[in-house]
């Protein structure tokens, strides 16, 4: 006999728990009530004990994994063993329309479940066989987990159904962001009101992609601009055309919000001054403000890991590296090459590696590598002049950091004493543009604030 | 607390209106309406030359006098019989229970009796029951609980509980008013809460028993909820608005009868609804406007009820594991989230 041992639910409103430690390893021998692992939840940390004896021969899920409650997280053997207690109703369970994703413990064949609502004694072979019964309970459960799946997308809720069918729409054929891909009232509304919904009708809404490739779907298009005697048509080369598709990609994934800092480059002017002739001479390069940008994005990501972070389906990747991206303006268009490992490098490895860069994208002398696998870009519309922008995120990053012109300014500014008195100051206006799907403006407010810090007055070594 | 101390001043009687805590909102509407109404008077443990053990009745007895402020022994038996007896004669008796927790005490003439007088003979209790419920403030399990869930399953009795000193003012006067028997909640936690404390109007006024009121307005869900956990719900939602989630919440106010109107309305509106309540979670309020919701508004709803509420035990003595107990904001945020995100 085999007993399931189920995530438990440490009180009311917690719905997942996370195993912090397995106290006992697959094969060995654990007495009932003997502490199995241990668990950490919203609200405690708990041992959990055996519900049985026995020899835990499978263990699910790892140390750190979060787990729903009542999720199965491991199997004991032996005796005193029970089924997994609460055996659900099969009349509910829908056949299961994909495979079982995973072989249970040798059973004596069964038939599969039987199309349709069939009672329990169906499912079981005729032969008292002591070892199916669980086995069988197991498949019921998993079935009707996946049936839970499906019938979320399904049958979505009761509001849901009501507007569908008031719409003429097919549910089953869009694309929620609920639980489980449900479609949510928001999802329906929003559905009915970009498609104006025919009876019957049934476009599918695309869930976002984040692959540049992906053709971009028709927008509500207005009629295409013809040309006219005196115009001049011109093919779009390549790059164009990626950037234009880019753009629109991006626009379409993520929640642009887009905020803005004046920060006092002043500290940095004055560095730059006093460093910039010995610089050159020791690395042959130009000393710019724009590592020293770099170094305190640098600072600002690790601080802030949702910003150096990508999105994939309902799931947050935080990237490993800092690899920035910095937009280069070219005569024929534009390109964003990386600097890897950027946080790696120092005031004059940046310097050095943003020239480099930049040097041979003029020169379309970068490498396919040199241009992908960015995780944060930094653009500088300042060097044109402008003050400020509201850059659109290079994807599937989650933010991007546009650096105005930097230029001497009026400030007011404040003795000690508390006197205030105008002066001359380099300044330069910092703007976000963040992915609001998971950066909240509280977030980008205190990542730009930290920016600033480190730029007035942060420790730089050149 | 048996021991009744002389007192050495003489309360002042409140002002009408002006800044008042929940305590002192309902003590002027018992003032306001003894003064109003000669038949109106007061009766339980220590209400009279001690002020009551919280002092909701501080006063009265230099006031009004011995007749109409009635210190009992130690039997809420005893109360409840004599208000009930007092009320059949022509009085309106607002009786209180030291702790709501002993109002078991007088079960039997709540619900057999007081309840059931209109039905039975077309005779009218108007009295009122009042007392302080409500745990959070680690008075053990003996003096914490929230009672109402005992009498909701009992037709002929009318349930409020205030969370704000406008409304306890107005229910208090409007419970006295009632021609049937009233049970007037008061959380503890609440009494003397600095953040309650408001401008009262100086004239006269009630909170019509029966409405539920929209403390805040949002569009993604609605919390429905009473008592102090409407500042739980309203410190939830503050903190759900950072992440852009617009929560409405609905102080029901009145527990019996339920206003379903304004919930299904508020409802319709958010597809989704979290009840929130402070007694155990099994067999409590919450599960009875689950219930409703899904009899008459199931087309409405884009989300299964949920219920955050305390869980299944006594309220515990020891203050950590009575935060457990209690739902608290972290609870109705992460609660609040998965409704949002079904």
């Amino acid at each position: 006999m085999s007993t399931e041992v189920v995530m438990p639910q440490m009180g009311e409103s917690i719905a997942e728990g996370t195993i912090t430690k397995w106290l006992k390893k697959v094969g060995e021998r654990v007495e009932r009530d003997e502490p199995l692992f241990e668990i950490s939840t919203d609200k405690v940390d708990a041992e959990i004990p055996s519900p049985a004896a026995g020899v835990l021969t499978e263990v699910r899920f790892n140390e750190g994994d979060t787990v729903e409650v009542n999720s199965v997280v491991a199997v004991l053997d032996g005796e005193g063993g029970q089924t997994v207690s609460a055996a659900p109703a099969v009349e509910e369970v829908k056949p299961a329309e994909k495979p079982q994703p995973k072989a249970e413990p040798p059973a004596p064949p069964t038939p599969p479940p039987p199309v349709e609502a069939a009672p329990p004694k169906t499912v079981e072979p005729p032969t008292p066989a002591p070892v199916s019964q669980p086995a069988a309970a197991a498949a019921a459960v998993k079935a009707l987990e996946e049936s839970i799946e499906e019938l979320r997308k399904t049958k979505s809720s009761p509001l849901v159904r009501k507007i569908a069918q008031e719409h003429g729409v097919d549910i089953s054929k869009l694309e929620g962001t609920g639980l489980s891909g449900r479609v949510t009232k928001n999802d329906i509304l929003s559905y009915i009101e970009s498609s104006g919904a025919r009876p019957g009708s049934g476009p599918i809404i695309e869930a976002p992609r984040v692959t540049p490739a992906q053709p971009i779907p028709d927008m509500p298009a207005s009629p295409a601009p013809k040309p006219v005697a005196g115009d001049h048509v011109e093919q779009m080369s390549v790059m164009r055309k990626k950037i234009a598709e880019h753009m629109v990609l991006s626009r379409r994934t993520s929640a642009h919000v887009t905020t803005v800092y004046e920060i006092d480059m002043t500290r940095i002017a004055k560095l730059r001054d006093t460093k910039r002739d010995d610089f050159y001479q020791r690395t042959g390069t130009k000393l710019t403000f724009m590592p020293f940008v770099f170094e305190a994005v640098n600072k600002a990501l690790r601080k802030f890991p949702i910003f150096n972070a990508q999105v994939t389906g309902d799931q947050i990747i935080y990237k490993q590296d800092i690899n920035l991206g910095m937009a280069v303006a070219l005569d024929w268009g534009l390109i964003v090459p990386v600097i890897k490992r950027a946080d790696d490098l120092s005031i004059s490895g940046l310097a050095r590696a943003a020239n480099d860069l930049a040097d041979r994208a003029r020169t379309k002398q970068l490498k396919p590598d040199e241009v992908a696998g960015g995780t944060f870009t930094i653009t500088n519309p300042g060097v044109f002049g402008g003050l400020f922008g509201t850059p659109i995120i290079n994807q599937p990053q989650l933010a991007i950091l546009g650096v105005g012109k930097i230029e001497k300014r009026a400030k007011v500014l404040t003795t000690p004493d508390g006197d205030d008195f105008i002066g001359i100051r380099w300044m330069a206006y910092f703007a976000l543009s963040f992915d609001h799907r998971v950066i909240d403006g509280a977030d980008a407010e205190r990542f730009l604030a930290f920016v600033k810090e480190q730029l007035e007055t942060g420790d730089f070594s050149v | 607390m048996s021991t009744a101390v002389k007192k050495e001043h003489k309360s002042a009687r409140p002002e009408r209106g002006g800044p008042a805590t929940l305590v002192e909102a309902i003590r002027q509407g018992i003032w306001e309406e003894m003064e109003r109404d000669p038949t109106v008077f007061v009766i339980g443990e220590d209400v009279g030359m001690y002020g009551g053990a919280f002092k909701v009745t501080d006063g009265l007895l230099d006031e009004f006098g011995e007749e109409r402020v009635i210190d009992t022994p130690i039997s809420e038996g005893a109360i409840v019989g004599a208000a009930c007896g007092a009320a059949l004669m022509g009085m309106r008796p607002v009786a209180e229970f030291q702790f709501i927790d002993f109002i078991s005490a007088g079960f039997d003439l709540l619900t057999n009796y007081a309840a059931k007088c209109r039905y039975r003979w077309g005779a009218s209790i108007p009295a009122v029951f009042r007392g302080p419920c409500g745990s959070g403030v680690r008075t053990g399990p003996f003096h914490s609980l929230n009672a109402e869930s005992f009498f909701l399953n009992t037709a002929g009795l009318k349930i409020v509980e205030p969370s704000t000193a406008y409304d306890a003012k107005g229910l208090i006067k409007a419970a006295i008013r009632d021609p049937d028997p009233v049970l007037y909640f008061e959380h503890k936690k609440l009494y003397r809460l600095p953040r309650l404390r408001e401008e009262l109007p100086s004239d006269d006024y009630i909170v019509e028993i029966g409405k539920a009121r929209i403390v805040r307005e949002g569009r993604d869900l609605s919390i429905i909820t009473f008592g102090a956990m409407v500042l739980t719900a309203l410190d939830a939602a503050a903190e759900l608005e950072k992440e852009g989630l617009d929560v409405e919440i609905i102080d029901l106010r009145t527990l019996a009868p339920l206003d379903k109107q304004t919930i299904i309305a508020s409802v319709k509106k958010t597809s989704r609804a979290l009840v929130l309540h402070e007694a155990s979670r099994t067999g409590g309020i919450g599960g009875e406007i689950a219930a409703m919701l899904a009899e008459e508004a199931f087309e409405w709803l884009d989300a299964p009820v949920i219920r955050v509420a305390s869980i299944d035990t006594p309220v515990p003595y020891s203050p950590p594991l009575e935060d457990y107990y209690l739902p608290q904001t972290k609870d109705v945020v992460s609660a609040a989230r998965k409704l949002a995100g079904y």
